[in-house]
């Protein structure tokens, strides 16, 4: 019994049943193929994570923002004074998380490739896009830079999904992306 | 032999216990015990928050208390249980002394006091961080110091454990290998110190950091390292609760694995396989490279996985074996039917044997592969799964174990025992909703750890769909439940041990439960065909590989990304 010595002493020359054999082999089999799975996607899928991040100053970030807001500002989101940004198609767009809010929002065209940078200016935040559902954290000090190519026209939330204090539940952010 | 060691020996199994040993299990067990009851608290009145219904606590108090949630059933709970099961497995399993039991008491006293300054840190306010307190959030800084002294505490436990497992050798205390039980908590005790060696060359300069004397800490490479000590905690859980599974078998059924081989091997392939795993909590961090994440993620090839696959077969097998012997031989499910249902142990075990697999276990896998970690990072899904595991799983198995050890161990008899047979259907039930629930808000992209999700507050708006508040409505249904089921184990089990007849006068002794040895002596040479089983697998497998490509057809609606 399991809660006993083994009764045969010597149990590792005992031979292995069938049906245990068969399941070990599936079961091995399986987890080759998730492993494929994995790069295949990376060749075949069209959802990848991008490997390009760079370490940097939170400040040097966030000024990269600010630039970015004042060049491309289009208009004030209703009458909360957040700016919307509206860049060239194919270029380089910025998003910055901080206590408690995800700055600037951005309005994107629909099947326009951009190449999208993030990164917090404090603490960890998480970058839930919804209703598409991406999710992905943000580090302070580290800038993520992936290639989005938004495929829906429609109004997108930027939720935080990372913890970062009392108000980490009011932390909205916005993507408009137009026909 | 030490001449102060006193022996008894149990009147039901034969085994010779230590004293000594017997009351540090008694001891870790009952504290264990009140942090379940504490932290399982904590988590009805979280979920309550989260039914948008309820919405019971304010928002302080409910980052406070699932900070709180966290740490007491997480790291309390289960690490004090692991204590009374190491010393279990070891001394009493082997017939053996326990080495050193004054250390133990220091081990004791030191993670109770480490556990009761971090409680005292998290009610005070100022160190709702999450039990994860991820960096640059910080805590106050005798958060930090009471996890590190809960730590050493339970570092000195595998020592001992260890220790006794030298002098049971030594002293030929038992004959040939140890038993399978005690062979899964080496593993466990292994994996064990590699956890908490991770624990304290984080923790440490993270206390010095909130201290002021380290200037940063940087919050990628305390992630990193931080889940080596959060992830191969859990597999410890595996371990341990997978010997629960193989000891409740054998002690109910007499079930023997039905290779040893086999079973022994699947539990070192945790051991070889997982130290790298806490990359599947890295899979959507910047800085990390796509190589590094799908290689330790699956090590190639998912052994881990591969190892939990096997106790997924060989557990059920071994009990359809012996149910088989004893004359259950009719159709294919005669020897499940005519299983004993209303031994709260069996019934326990069982029930989290099939939970950790179907809900645990095939989500686990799909949200630690590479990209689907996209759909779900973050999500409600997390705790979806790990309700499955370590609380379906892990937790039902401690309760299960806890009946028989009230009888062996404490000597009493069961109070309640009515309670006791419905409490693993109640609490099983309960969990496997707020499991389901749990991942069926996170498909809908529900964020975890978040008070609001109607975002009443915010300056800008937006609504998850209606599905996703129903969802949490229904969980918060299923968390009374599962509340329900954990006050009826708690009633039973303190009830038991204050007030429960002593069975020390009136048990004559019985070598070995009823109807055990009689199938106790064959292993699988015999080549027993196991339909069940059969059954049982390829079912849990159709349902994993289906669950798991419909994953990967939801990930390619997402926008298109690289
Ligand atoms: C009555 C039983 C329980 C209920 C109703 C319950 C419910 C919940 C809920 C609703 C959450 C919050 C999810 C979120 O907002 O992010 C949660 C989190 C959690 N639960 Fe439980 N739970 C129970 C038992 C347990 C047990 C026994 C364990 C561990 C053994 C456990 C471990 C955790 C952990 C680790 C978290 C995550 C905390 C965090 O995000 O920092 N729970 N639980
Ligand atoms: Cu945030
Ligand atoms: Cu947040």
């Amino acid at each position: 019994m399991a809660i006993h010595s083994p009764t045969n002493p010597l149990w590792w020359n005992e031979r292995i049943g069938k049906q245990e054999l068969i399941w070990i082999l599936v079961a091995f089999v399986w987890g080759l193929i998730m492993f494929f799975a994995m790069i295949y996607w990376h060749i075949a899928g069209e959802q990848n994570l991008s490997n390009e991040s760079y370490r940097i100053d939170p400040e040097v970030y966030a000024e990269r923002v600010e630039n970015f807001t004042t060049t491309y500002q289009v208009r004030e989101e209703g009458d909360t004074g957040i700016p919307v940004v509206h860049p060239p198609a194919g270029s380089d767009i910025y998003m910055i998380a901080r206590l408690w809010e995800w700055y600037p929002i951005l309005e994107l065209e629909k099947d326009k490739t951009y190449r999208l940078h993030l990164s917090s200016q404090d603490w960890q935040h998480g970058f839930s896009l919804q209703p598409s559902n991406i999710n992905i954290q943000v580090h302070p000090g580290y800038e993520l830079v992936m290639t989005i190519t938004p495929d829906k026209a429609g109004q997108y939330s930027v939720i935080c999904n990372e913890f970062c204090g009392i108000g980490h539940h009011n932390m909205l952010g916005r993507i408009y992306v137009t026909d | 032999m030490n001449a102060q060691t006193q022996f008894r020996t149990c009147p039901k199994t034969g085994l010779k216990v230590d004293l000594a040993a017997e009351k540090l299990i008694k001891a870790n067990a009952v504290v264990a015990i009140v942090f379940l009851a504490i932290g399982g608290l904590f988590g009805l009145l979280v979920a309550l928050t989260r039914w948008p219904a309820v919405h019971l606590l304010s928002d302080e108090l409910f980052y406070l208390a699932l900070t709180a949630h966290g740490a007491d059933v997480l790291l309390f709970w289960i690490l004090f249980f692991e204590m009374a099961l190491l010393y279990f497995c070891s001394a009493v399993l082997l017939n053996s002394r326990l080495a050193m039991p004054k250390l133990g008491w220091v081990g004791f006293w030191l993670m109770i006091v480490g556990a009761v300054i971090a409680n005292i840190a998290v009610l005070q306010g100022n160190s709702s961080v999450m039990f994860t307190s991820y960096v640059p959030m910080q805590a106050a800084p005798h958060f930090y110091l009471g996890l590190i002294l809960f730590a050493v505490g339970a570092l000195i436990g595998c020592i001992l454990f260890f220790a006794t497992l030298v002098i049971a050798k030594e002293e030929k205390t038992y004959e040939g290998s140890v038993p399978l039980v005690t062979f899964a908590a080496v593993t466990a005790a292994i994996i064990a110190v590699f956890t908490i060696v991770s624990g304290a060359i984080i923790l440490v300069p993270t206390w010095l950091w909130s201290l002021g004397i380290i200037q940063h800490i940087d919050p990628l490479i305390y992630k990193l390292i931080w889940w080596g000590m959060g992830h191969s905690s859990q597999q410890i859980n595996v371990s341990a609760q997978v010997a629960v599974w193989y000891a409740i078998a054998a002690m109910v059924l007499g079930a023997k694995p039905l290779s040893e081989k086999v079973s022994r091997l699947a539990f070192l392939m945790y051991i070889l396989f997982l130290q790298l795993a806490c990359a599947h909590h890295l899979l959507v961090e910047p800085g990390l490279s796509s190589e590094w994440k799908i290689f330790n993620t699956s090590y190639a090839m998912y052994l881990a996985v591969l190892g939990s696959m096997i106790h997924g077969m060989t557990v059920p097998g071994a009990i359809e074996a012996a149910q088989r012997r004893k004359g259950y031989t009719n159709g294919i499910f005669e020897w499940l039917r005519k299983a004993p249902w209303d031994n709260p142990a069996f019934a326990g075990m069982f029930i989290s044997l099939v939970l950790f697999g179907f809900l645990g276990g095939i989500s686990g896998v799909m949200m630690g592969t590479e990209q689907l970690n996209i759909i779900t990072h973050n999500t409600l899904y997390v705790p979806g799964h790990f309700h499955g595991t370590v609380v379906a799983g892990t937790t039902l198995a401690f309760m299960a174990i806890t009946y028989p050890v009230l009888e062996l161990i404490f000597q009493k008899e069961l109070m309640f025992p009515k309670m006791a047979r419905w409490q693993p259907y109640v609490f099983g039930l309960g969990v496997a909703g707020i499991s389901l629930f749990m991942m069926g808000a996170g498909t809908l992209g529900v964020a975890r750890r978040h008070w609001d999700i109607t975002f009443a507050d915010a300056t800008l708006s937006f609504e998850y769909p209606p599905m996703a508040l129903a969802m949490l409505g229904l969980n918060g249904l299923a968390a009374i439940m599962a509340a329900a089921g954990g006050v009826m184990f708690i009633v039973v089990a303190v009830g038991t041990v204050f007030f429960g007849k002593s069975l020390k006068e009136t048990s004559e002794v019985q070598a070995t439960p009823e109807g055990v040895a009689a199938v106790s002596s064959y292993g699988s040479e015999t080549e027993l065909q196991l339909p069940g089983t059969v059954v049982l697998i390829s079912v849990f497998f159709i349902a994993f590989v289906l669950y798991y490509f419909i994953n990967w057809k939801y990930l390619a609606t997402v926008w298109p990304m690289s």
